[in-house]
């Protein structure tokens, strides 16, 4: 049974590709999956069990198993996918561009409707039940273009779903109370506790699926689905789960009080309601749907008696009714295709232009109407009888079905009459003749419900044993003839009846109007309700504004900050130092003064001067505490940025824009302040609740053992925490990415600047690159000179930083920054042509180098049998340079030193370069614009 | 461990001052103050472990080592603070060459749905109901109207 899903889910992943390659003919192609699929089930003796392990840490197993309904149930799926891909080779145009996807997706439901069938762990039942569902939604959304189809296909999603959801409750709340989800091991034991309610809640899964009232009104609008989507879904397939989950169940769940009187009630009023409503419908696909909405109400008072004949009888009805429904959906859709209407008053005399076609329809009709010797009046014969002997409530039960089977009769009848009879005042239509290929699907399965009423005999044996696992009087047998008897006479009552019905709507009396009791009302102000509710709270809590949103943050950080830290009984410190050395005092002023001018400061320039100081001073204050390396690259990192902030500031304007009201100046100083207090507080209290023996204490010896380093810090930060360096290098790649893509606009810019870099590099060019350039002259040419001379020396020193970072301070970032620093001193005395002689790659190549080379450290510590990052200590005596020891890891930081680089180079070619020329383009096209003014004058 | 009142006192105003910046529209204002704020949390993980002599074995007992593992994720911190700086810079640039200054706007399609609970009225998205008119065609507010906070406190 695992290969049969294998092999569908392959079908399905291969089916637009195949599509593609073939055009329609691959849909016969793909039909021999379910058709293979008929025959391997035909052969096969039910029960068939497969287990396989799946999740074993959650008790989660694919246990598979196949007993006679599910044997049935695959033998439907399998047989009518067949024959409905058949029919849609020849339904769709050819060339259709979404027939790739619907085959690909109708593949995909008959997967999950197979695995649905023989699941028996509930919850892989339940997945496959859902998975049904959102491939039904796909395929009623077929044409999404058309809101008709989008909100049908919103409406069976959400009504399906919802009553997933609550059988999953369901399943969990017998799974618990069993102590296993197999439900072969349930059904098995006693009845678990708490059985009602879990039944209850099952059958609001079952019923939702298969639209039985109050649910039913999402299966007529489903009926926007292409129509041999629906003849197999909404009419074989799918709606089928819920009648055949009440099948699987029944057995063991109608001991549970609830379970009978409410899916007979609800089947019963489902029979009558969609059968009345059928009657007035004109379009021939809404009959059908109306009419399988009855059906389907027949079905579910058969599965939900549980009584045995009950069921055996539901069990040939399910299949007479899979086999005449999709027969007649299929016939609407030839009529639709070659007539170009649905519409009853607008066909006329089909039936004498497309007579075979009336055929098909009219031995389809006779089995779903119950006439001998088909497959349907087996079926209903039997359902009569097993309401025959019962009590009062089994009396009215029989009532309405004969009274609901009166209007299968006449809807029945409505629909041959509809479609092929030749109407007054019409002429008749031509009809283009359907091919036999389109036909003969068609054709198959009314045949088929013949062969099965003639096969009564056999079907009884086959479906006996299921029928056995209820409890019931044992002598009824599925056959044609049961001899003279109440089931023969109420046959014989109901054609009667259904005939004057139909002859009185035909005499032109108007179908009373009933108005569906429905949930669709519900449904739709619950849906509005929804709507309504999310504009409401989104509204109130988006305002849209930056400063409003951080500002209601930082207040909640205040408030539960501030609470917690006051009263929820965190150890306050009883001492309080005022320094370690007096250092820190007067660095602590400087950072304290900075910031308290740089938050006032209206000018861009002097608030980022003020901002640099204030990092300065922080990393002053690191060197203070014992940490060399922070402070290194806080200095560098701290350099760059005030670099980076001039180039950009130069173009933008001295003072801060839009000097804010006063009001929300002093709202703002307010949460300001309050932050600043409770961050305090938070660093009062924090240095208090250091409780534990830090997990750092053990990191001195591993990291010269393992990491081979001295420096904690790097050897952490290449080997401990690798991983971690691994995703913060990979952040610096996205922004240099990211700060190029904003400033080069346009390809064609990005294209230059390949061609740029790519000139400079030619030799035999002047020493300093800026030359005799017109922007040269706004340069010094004592720093150029001086910028050049110390440019290989700092290189050298970056280098020197990257490898003796591991046992002293420096490392990959450090050198890197230096480096970076090192090309930014040639830019800013040279200019872009400096910048790029000094670095003649492109930084796009230099990232990608180094995220290489990090990766590949790490892939190979893999490869080399270890995990993933882990370092290795290697011991070289090379020549000239003796003998060298040296771990992996520092290639790793090599990786991390050229993307630190590139970073910078980005930032230079980016901010830098990139806006001097276009600074210059622009300054030219206005000097022009002078010059042009001038000229008249 | 007892608490330094100088590291206490740089903490507390490096948030306040950060906040106050950040609580602005110039992005280049909003960005200076993260830096702010980020330095001011840099300080506060510090503060999670001893200080003592640098992390580096050899160079001293270890007992008297500063907690290396703060160090180790500040670190990351900051280079991280690098680049996130570069791009809200180069993004302030942008905004400044697109608009001709580098605020940050409110958002229109929050905007709208704000109008939209104002008039009571669903989104449109349900796909439920016809009924509903869609939202008039002047729904989206023009985009340089003042702050709503402004607008308040101009009343």
């Amino acid at each position: 049974m695992l290969a049969v899903l294998v092999l569908h889910t392959a079908a399905a992943l291969l089916a637009p590709v195949l599509v593609r390659a073939l055009g329609n003919r691959a849909l016969y192609v793909l039909a021999l999956v379910p058709a293979a699929t008929f025959g391997w089930t035909l052969f096969q003796e039910a029960p068939l069990a497969e287990i396989y392990p799946w999740v074993p840490h959650l008790g989660m197993e694919m246990a598979l198993r196949m007993g006679t309904l599910a044997w049935l149930m695959l033998l439907i799926v399998s047989g009518i996918g067949a024959v409905v891909l058949a029919y849609c080779a020849r339904y769709f145009d050819e060339g259709d561009p979404a027939l790739g996807r619907f085959a690909g997706i109708f593949l995909g439901f008959a997967t999950a409707m197979t695995g649905l069938v023989v699941s028996d762990d509930l919850l892989l039942l339940y997945v496959f039940w859902e998975l049904t569902t959102v491939f039904s939604y796909l395929l009623i959304g077929h044409k999404g273009e058309q809101a008709a189809g989008r909100r049908a296909a919103m409406q069976a999603l959400v009504v399906t779903t919802a009553g997933g959801l609550a059988m999953l409750v369901g399943f969990v709340m017998l799974g618990h109370g069993a102590g296993t989800y197999r439900w072969s091991e349930i059904v098995a034991g006693p009845l678990p506790e708490g059985s009602a309610v879990a039944a209850v809640l099952i059958l609001a899964g079952a019923l939702s699926k298969s639209a039985i009232f109050p649910f039913s009104f999402w299966l007529p609008a489903a009926m926007a689905a292409p129509t041999p989507a629906s003849a197999y879904l909404h009419a074989a397939s799918m709606v089928k789960a819920g009648v055949f989950l009440l099948g699987l169940m029944g057995p063991m769940l109608a001991q549970a009080a609830p379970w009978r009187p409410v899916a007979v009630v609800a089947g019963v009023v489902t029979l009558l309601l969609g059968g009345w409503a059928a009657m007035r419908q004109h379009d021939l696909k809404l009959l059908l749907a109306y009419g399988t909405v009855s059906q389907l109400g027949l079905l579910t008072v058969a599965f939900g008696a549980a009584t045995r004949t009950a069921a055996l009888a539901g069990a040939a009805l399910l299949l007479s009714h899979a086999l005449f429904k999709a027969a007649l959906f299929l016939v609407v859709g030839i009529i639709d295709r070659q007539a170009g209407t649905r519409d009853l008053r607008e066909l006329s005399g089909l039936g004498r232009t497309a007579p075979v076609l009336a055929g098909i329809a009219g031995l389809a009709v006779a089995s779903m109407a119950g006439v001998p010797p088909l497959a349907g009046f087996v079926g209903k014969e039997s359902l009569f009888a097993a309401f025959e002997h019962g009590g009062t409530a089994d009396r009215f039960v029989l009532l309405a079905l004969v009274a609901g089977s009166a209007l299968t009769v006449a809807y029945g009848l409505r629909f041959l009459w509809g479609a092929f009879a030749r109407k007054p005042g019409h002429r008749s239509m031509e009809l283009p003749r359907p091919g036999w290929a389109f036909l003969a699907p068609a054709g198959l399965l009314s045949v088929a419900g013949l062969a099965a009423g003639i096969g009564a005999s056999w079907l009884d044996g086959v479906l006996t044993p299921y029928a056995d696992l209820f409890s019931g009087p044992t002598g009824d047998h599925l056959a044609l003839w049961h001899g003279l008897g109440l089931p023969l006479l109420l046959s014989v009552v109901v054609f009667a009846i259904g005939g004057v019905v139909f002859a009185g709507q035909l005499q032109g009396r108007p179908w009373p109007r009933q108005r569906l009791p429905q949930a669709e009302s519900v449904y739709k102000r619950l849906m509005n309700a929804v709507d309504r509710a999310a504009v409401e709270l989104t509204g109130a809590t988006q305002r849209g504004s930056l400063p409003f949103s951080l500002g209601v943050i930082l207040v909640v950080l205040v408030i539960l900050g501030g609470s917690t830290l006051l009263f929820g009984g965190a150890p306050w410190p009883t001492g309080l130092r005022l320094w370690d050395t007096p250092l820190q005092l007067v660095a602590g002023a400087v950072v304290v003064g900075a910031a308290l001018v740089a938050a006032r400061s209206r000018r861009r320039l002097t608030a980022m001067i003020l901002v640099g100081i204030c990092g300065y001073g922080v990393a002053v204050l690191f060197v203070l505490h014992g940490a060399p390396d922070l402070a290194l690259t806080q200095f560098l990192v701290e350099t760059v940025t005030i670099v980076m902030f001039v180039l950009v500031l130069r173009r933008l304007p001295v003072r801060f824009s839009a000097r804010p009201l006063r009001f929300t100046r002093v709202v703002r100083t307010v949460i300001a302040v309050a932050t600043g207090v409770v961050a305090a507080g938070m660093a009062y209290v924090a240095v208090g609740g250091r409780i534990a023996t830090p997990i750092s204490v053990d990191f001195a010896e591993p990291a010269v053992s393992f990491g081979g380093g001295h420096n904690i810090v790097n050897v952490a930060l290449v080997d401990i925490r690798a991983w971690d360096t691994m995703g913060e290098i990979s952040v610096l790649v996205v922004a240099a990415t990211g700060v190029a893509s904003l400033i080069f606009r346009r390809s064609e810019a990005l294209q230059r600047r390949r061609k740029e870099q790519g000139g400079q590099a030619t030799p035999g060019g002047a020493w300093l690159r800026a030359g005799d350039n017109p922007e040269a002259r706004r340069q010094s040419i004592i720093l150029q000179v001086v910028a050049r001379l110390l440019f290989h020396t700092i290189v050298l020193f970056s280098v020197y930083l990257l490898f003796s970072g591991h046992n002293a301070p420096g490392g990959g970032f450090a050198g890197g920054l230096v480096a970076g620093l090192a090309l930014t001193t040639r830019y800013l005395a040279g200019g872009r042509r400096e910048l790029n002689a000094a670095a003649p790659v492109d930084a796009g190549l230099l990232l990608g180098a180094g995220l290489l080379i990090a990766v590949g450290t790490g892939a190979a510590a893999m490869v080399a049998g270890g995990q993933v990052l882990q370092s290795a200590l290697v011991d070289l005596t090379l020549p000239l340079l003796g003998h060298i020891h040296f771990a992996t890891s520092a290639f790793f930081d090599i990786g991390v030193y050229l993307i630190v680089v590139a970073l910078v180079l980005e930032i230079l070619r980016s901010l830098g370069a990139e806006l001097d020329r276009q600074h210059d383009v622009a300054a030219r096209e206005e000097r022009r614009a002078l010059e042009r003014q001038k000229e008249p004058v | 461990m007892t608490p330094n009142l100088v590291y206490i006192v740089v903490i507390g105003v490096l948030f306040a001052a950060g906040v106050s910046m950040v609580l602005e529209r110039s992005l280049t204002r909003v960005l200076m103050g993260m830096i702010l704020l980020g330095n001011g949390v840099n300080l506060l993980i510090l503060l999670g472990g001893e200080a003592g002599t640098p992390p580096i074995v050899g160079l001293g007992p270890d007992e008297e080592m500063a907690d290396p593992l703060p160090q180790i994720m500040i670190l990351t911190a900051i280079v991280i603070t690098l680049g996130m700086t570069a791009f809200l810079l180069a993004l302030a640039y942008r905004s400044w060459a697109m608009s001709g200054h580098d605020e940050v706007q409110d958002d229109v399609e929050d905007r709208r749905i704000m109008q939209l609970a104002e008039r009571d009225q669903g989104s449109g998205t349900d796909d439920t109901d016809h009924t509903d008119a869609p939202p008039p065609a002047d729904a989206p507010p023009p985009t340089d109207a003042p702050p709503p906070a402004d607008r308040e406190a101009a009343r």
